[in-house]
């Protein structure tokens, strides 16, 4: 049985990054907004305090924070002719559930993408002609420049209250800062973060061999800060636990440090907890959201009827809740018809683990921050000249190391054996002084044709619902360019005296059991085509007007960068073209 | 506290009251609606549960003694740091194995179990406390019939690591279980024990932690952050602190 709540004027499905700053647009409005989450409230002094936070086991092993696979899962193959199976355990992504979702547990890496990027498709058939590109290569423009999203990249940063170095102020090269990124109207809120010593070392390597490194933009802050709601952030202490685990120091930009305490006063907002969307509702005529379907942990079903449905969650269930609610066309890669579920990607990720001479070099590599590190842009998007090299796209790279957490962080050089004696007095030897970046080459992931997300024939979720199947393979462009990148990575680990190194390219086929990043893209793309995207630039969804599709289902392709400050930019984006042109005229913002 | 009315009140204490339709290992598991202010309530916090010392809870006497003895030659004892048995790594897996871990909590069990590609992942109904009990049974059946009824425990050292270096390999084949495989999960687990937080049975008195130079859970670094090249001198503390501050100087 289904109970129906009173209306309210927009509902939002999922209380992460995406929809705390949509409630807060929203509610600034003055319309009753209520955001519903699939998982618990969250907050530092109840779930993540100081005195029990710093638990490898429980947060990073055992995954505390992160959804539970027999709550909602996916099936995985290669190739459109292997048989999915599902995914019983998460490996090579991590799906958030809760109050702030990812904006929980993440390291906090706040990269704009560069202006090119938005152009991709254009860009490079224009440099390179259409031919350089492979065959199943589906790229494309957003249908969005960057000069359009800087004053919501500069509204996200300035929210989050972000450490860095400008490159470019105004169109002014500024040094010290990232000299290839698009220019920006302000210089970030607080300076960079103080860097230990292997990062240090990184630039000055780096520095050496010709680059231009710079310290990464990050979302840990370097000091004290009040943002423009009054939220007020602590200084990072270097305590190394943030990827995987809550900040306990108020010192990570999460929706629980920057948003929801602003938010939750506000007498025109609510949120619910525990209960999972199951399904978006329309009308008749099925162009037309009238609300919602959830149900909460003890299996009761309800409905919430809205004039607004703001979707909002992470980019699989995006997709996955559009395709279980019938809402656009799924793509069918063997036609080439349909949109949802179309250009799904990852991030092509590799590291170079350096041995020093542990007579020589102490790291202390416990101290750091999940977005703490020394970068170079070189061979990121098309900042450089990819012709004699055979692939497109490029990534940053940097010793980006988060910590030194001992489960994973205990590593031995290339041939030692892995348990016995020699094992042990390696581990010794060694733990002080290696460089583990961990995501060092982060590399971006272009579209294919038979790269996708569709509905599983044979598995089904605990609602009975098929699960989403995830066809997805690593192609010689992105392995190409991840060799490219690894070598020159190598190079720079190297030369900052590195004995011994451990090379770990990127290799395919693309397995689900290793950890890869969360950056999941695509498959409910935004665009100005209504027949190769499902939302319009302004994040609405094409069929059904009064629905806006938020997060990184978005990109059309993915970018040599993390995704979350263009995730961020682009839901305040979509928020001011709901409050300057939805409100005053309900319907399409962009003819089809 | 404000709330909805009297019937948002009611439901709540009802979903409390009522068997969990579906525990998700959070802090809270009941629906709830939030506004006007943070929910929070005092000392509510959701520490992790301490392991405890004695017995077993799920390998049998025979099991534990040849978990202890693979500890200590996967992790085996010198002058400066003890092995995998004095260190509580059996007594972390043990109790691993008994708890979510060992039955698999919270992952996707529905079938088909299918046969697939390794980097599908794992595919089996059985969870890690049905496989271990399984390969070690296999192993000492293995064992007595190579060694002249010896079981892995009672056998010398140098016998035990060819057994340990067979299983890496995939040469040495077990009734019913995957050698390798098994031997993969063994050596994860146990290193996972040797350097988790001792508060799981293992990295007793923090020996793991001190024989690599990292300080544990500390919160605050500061006054190091630019301190290059230089030792952190201080030790390491757990989640339970150290043994100092709970327990008089001998």
């Amino acid at each position: 049985m289904t109970t129906r709540l009173p209306k309210k004027d927009v509902v939002i499905i999922g209380l992460g990054w995406t929809g705390s700053i949509m409630a807060n647009e929203l509610t600034g409005e003055g319309l009753e907004v209520v955001a519903i989450e699939r998982g618990p409230w969250r907050d530092a002094p109840t779930d993540f305090p100081p005195t029990y936070m710093q638990d490898e086991l429980r947060y990073r092993v055992r995954h505390e924070l992160f959804l539970r696979p027999e709550q909602l899962t996916f099936t995985f193959r290669n190739k459109m002719d292997q048989t999915a199976l599902p995914i019983r355990s998460w490996g090579a992504f991590m799906p958030p559930n809760g109050v702030g979702g990812g904006g929980v547990h993440w390291n906090a890496e706040m990269w704009r993408f560069l202006p090119s990027d938005f152009v991709l498709k254009t860009h490079l058939t224009e440099r390179y002609g259409a031919s350089f590109l492979p065959d199943d290569m589906t790229i494309q423009d957003w249908g969005i420049t960057y000069d359009e999203l800087e004053p919501f990249y500069d509204r996200f940063e300035y929210l989050c209250g972000t450490s860095g170095t400008a490159g470019n102020l105004r169109g002014q090269i500024m040094e010290g800062g990232n000299p290839f990124e698009g220019s920006r109207s302000r210089p970030y809120p607080t300076p960079a973060q103080a860097q230990p010593f292997s990062h240090t070392l990184f630039g000055k390597a780096a520095r050496e061999l010709g680059y231009k490194p710079f310290p990464q933009p990050s979302g840990n802050l370097s000091q004290a800060y009040t943002n423009p709601l009054g939220m007020k952030m602590g200084p990072c202490t270097y305590c190394g636990f943030c990827e995987w685990f809550g900040c306990s120091n108020y010192s990570k930009a999460s929706p629980q440090t920057t948003i929801l305490p602003y938010l939750v006063r506000k007498p025109n907002f609510t949120a619910r907890d525990n209960s999972e969307v199951i399904r978006i509702n329309l009308d008749r005529s099925g162009k037309r959201a009238t609300g919602v379907t959830f149900v909460d942990t003890s299996g009761e079903t309800w409905e919430q009827p809205a004039d607004l449905v703001i979707l909002s969650a992470y980019t699989l269930f995006n997709v996955q809740l559009l395709l279980h609610s019938k809402i656009g066309r799924p793509y069918d890669p063997v036609a080439g018809t349909g949109t949802v579920g179309r250009n799904y990607t990852h991030q092509t990720i590799s590291t170079v683990n350096g041995f020093f001479d542990p007579k020589k070099f102490n790291f202390n590599p416990f101290i750091a921050s999940g977005a703490i590190g020394m970068c170079i842009d070189e061979f990121n998007g098309d900042n450089f000249d990819h012709g004699p090299h055979g692939f497109v796209g490029g990534g940053y790279m940097g010793q980006v190391q988060t910590g030194a957490r001992p489960i994973e962080s205990t590593l031995v050089p290339p041939g030692t054996p892995k348990w016995g004696a020699a094992w042990k007095s390696a581990v010794k030897e060694n733990y002080l002084s290696t460089v583990k970046p961990g995501t060092g080459v982060h590399g971006s992931f272009y579209a294919y044709k038979d790269i996708y997300l569709d509905l599983d024939p044979t598995y089904s979720d605990r609602f009975g619902r098929p699960l989403m199947r995830i066809t997805m393979d690593l192609k010689e462009n992105e392995l190409k360019q991840n060799r490219f990148l690894t070598d020159k990575f190598a190079e720079i680990i190297k030369a900052m005296g590195a004995s011994k190194l451990d090379v770990q390219y990127r290799k395919g086929p693309y397995d689900i059991t290793t950890y890869q990043t969360t950056h999941l893209n695509g498959g409910a793309v935004m665009g100005s085509d209504p027949t190769t995207s499902v939302i319009n630039r302004y994040l609405q969804s094409w069929d059904v007007p009064n629905l806006f599709v938020l997060g990184a289902s978005a990109f059309p392709q993915n970018a040599g960068y993390n995704p979350t400050l263009t995730v961020g930019a682009l839901a305040f984006w979509a928020a001011t073209a709901i409050r300057t042109k939805y409100l005053k005229s309900p319907g399409r913002l962009v003819d089809a | 506290m404000k709330r909805d009315s009297q019937f948002e009140f009611c439901r709540r204490q009802l979903l409390l009251a009522g068997a969990a339709y579906f525990v998700l290992g959070a802090s809270h598991s009941g629906a709830t609606v939030i506004y006007d202010h943070l929910p929070w309530t005092p000392n509510a916090g959701n520490p992790p549960p301490p392991a405890t010392l004695g017995p077993w809870h799920f390998f049998t006497g025979d099991e534990g003694r040849t978990v202890e003895a693979l500890a200590d030659r996967i992790i085996p004892p010198d002058p400066d740091t003890p092995g995998g048995k004095d260190s509580g790594c059996a007594v972390f897996l043990d109790r691993q194995l008994a708890g979510p871990y060992g039955r698999q909590d919270g992952l996707y069990l529905r079938p088909p179990f299918l046969k697939g590609a390794r980097n599908q992942g794992h595919q089996s109904d059985k969870g890690p406390a049905q496989q271990y009990r399984e390969a070690l049974a296999a192993l000492t059946k293995s064992c007595r019939a190579k060694f002249g009824g010896k079981a892995f425990s009672d056998l010398s050292d140098a016998d035990k690591d060819r057994v340990l270096e067979d299983l890496e390999k995939g040469k040495l084949e077990l009734d019913g279980a995957d050698g390798k495989a098994f031997f993969d999960q063994l050596v994860k687990d146990l290193q996972t024990g040797f350097f988790a937080d001792p508060i799981y049975g293992g990295n007793r008195d923090m020996v793991a932690w001190k024989m690599i130079g990292y300080p544990g859970a500390r919160y605050n670094y500061l006054d190091w952050i630019n301190r290059h090249n230089e030792k952190f001198p201080l030790p390491p503390v757990s989640l339970t602190g150290r043994a100092e501050w709970t327990r008089a100087e001998r």
